[in-house]
């Protein structure tokens, strides 16, 4: 398979630059009011069909995220990172802690030996507490 | 709109073989489709139809608005890059040449660029290239030529990886500049698979898969885990490939999953793994159609 910048092959492509997108403003590297790659600087860096990365743009847009402005391209709108990181805080159970509870089960460790284990990775993290 | 290519009802009889049967597809122009399918499943027919060096048997064909066949206003607009094209005894140069003469749109800027992409130098002649260059020549005078209607029939015989990337990313490229009609014919499903739009995959003269690509990557997903687990959560759906080893199976479930299915897969121990467009296709040109139309993919065979 040809190198698609990370995209795989399982998940409509439009969805995975939508996240792609929505990540870079969650984490601040697309701050509010910066000017959105256009779809064909999307479409050359992944190595996409342009309406590919058009489709994955207008999810955003759609969602309100980004704002259009004419002739000169899309944005990223006011209140965009706040919405997509509160979003991100609703799935963290579903997405990363359903999945540690199913396979500690699977291995017997009870839940305070689980807090145990979380405690301690966090406390080898230089400036991490918990 | 009015699509760029609209098929309706071809059928194409040889003697011995019906190499096409009832075929219908649209296709939109500025979009790029992937033409997949076995050896022999039609698709260099279909191609050759398009571009009027073939005629139907019976059917409408219609490119650019018309019929092709021996319709010149078409066909000077129309582009179709073969698998092994033949030349005659020529330089390489003079090959570009030649076909610039009945190309409105030939960019010999383009043409140029991509010689040198490719290593293929204007002065070499034609029978001196080795199978891999004649490929090269024929992808550069067929992006170089900006036909409206472009259809590329397995282009890159004997081209190496390096050189088939050159390919994809100029297409691309080119393509994203100027928009055009593409349709590629390939069996480098994986190769080329984020290049397209749409998918259209034939299977004995049929159309078994007509599609955009998006909505095939990861319509189907492949479960693996204890036998049990694996019915349970397969039970009632259309499946795909059932695989046994010893205590576990593995199938492949068409259609999407839900969270709720998701979290009973994970509960119970299953890998989920979708699959990718590739694999979806290659489900679809083995003749495993039922279940494909049932979930909803668009299909033009609607009773087989």
């Amino acid at each position: 398979m040809p190198e698609m910048a990370g995209l795989d092959e399982g998940t409509p492509l439009f969805v995975q630059v939508a996240d792609r997108l929505g990540g870079q403003i969650a984490d601040g590297g697309l701050a509010e009011g910066a000017r959105v790659p256009s779809t064909n600087e999307l479409a050359a860096f992944y190595r996409i069909n342009p309406a590919t990365a058009a489709k994955g743009i207008n999810v955003l847009a759609d969602g309100g995220l980004l704002e259009k402005r004419r002739g000169i391209g899309m944005f990223v709108a006011t209140g965009a990172r706040k919405r997509l990181l509160a979003r991100r805080r609703a799935e963290f159970a579903q997405r990363y802690v359903e999945p540690l509870l199913t396979e500690a089960a699977r291995l017997g460790i009870d839940a305070d030996e689980l807090f145990a284990l979380i405690r301690e990775a966090g406390n080898e993290r230089e400036g991490a507490s918990l | 709109m009015t699509p760029a290519i609209s098929v309706t009802g071809l059928t194409r009889k040889y003697p011995d073989d019906t190499a096409l049967h009832d075929i219908n597809i649209a296709i939109s122009g500025g979009t790029i489709t992937g033409l997949l399918g076995r050896n022999g499943a039609g698709k260099t027919t279909l191609l050759r139809i398009l571009a009027g060096q073939e005629f139907p048997s019976s059917g409408s064909v219609r490119v650019l608005g018309a019929p092709p066949a021996e319709n010149e206003d078409v066909l000077r607009r129309v582009m179709l890059v073969r698998e092994d094209q033949a030349y005659p005894d020529i330089k390489v140069g003079q090959a570009l040449r030649a076909a610039s003469w009945f190309r409105p749109n030939w960019d010999s800027a383009l043409a140029s660029s991509l010689l040198g992409d490719f290593g293929l130098r204007a002065g070499k002649a034609v029978k001196k290239l080795s199978r891999g260059q004649r490929s090269a020549l024929g992808i550069t005078i067929g992006l170089a030529a900006r036909a409206e209607v472009t259809l590329f029939d397995e282009p890159y015989a004997g081209l190496d990886a390096v050189a088939r990337q050159v390919f994809y990313d100029r297409l691309l490229a080119d393509f994203t500049e100027f928009p055009r009609t593409v349709l590629l014919s390939t069996h480098l499903i994986d190769e080329a698979a984020a290049l397209f739009e749409a998918v259209i995959v034939l299977d004995r003269g049929r159309v078994v898969l007509d599609a955009p690509a998006d909505v095939l990557r990861g319509a189907a997903t492949r479960v693996t885990g204890p036998s049990l687990a694996v019915d349970a959560l397969a039970g009632g759906r259309p499946v795909w490939e059932r695989r046994q080893l010893g205590s576990q199976a593995s199938v492949v479930i068409v259609g999407p999953l839900s969270p709720d299915d998701r979290e009973r897969a994970r509960s119970s121990g299953l890998d989920l793994t979708p699959l990718s467009l590739q694999q979806v296709v290659v489900q679809a040109a083995a003749g495993v159609l039922a279940p494909v139309h049932q979930t909803g993919f668009e299909t033009e065979r609607a009773s087989a």
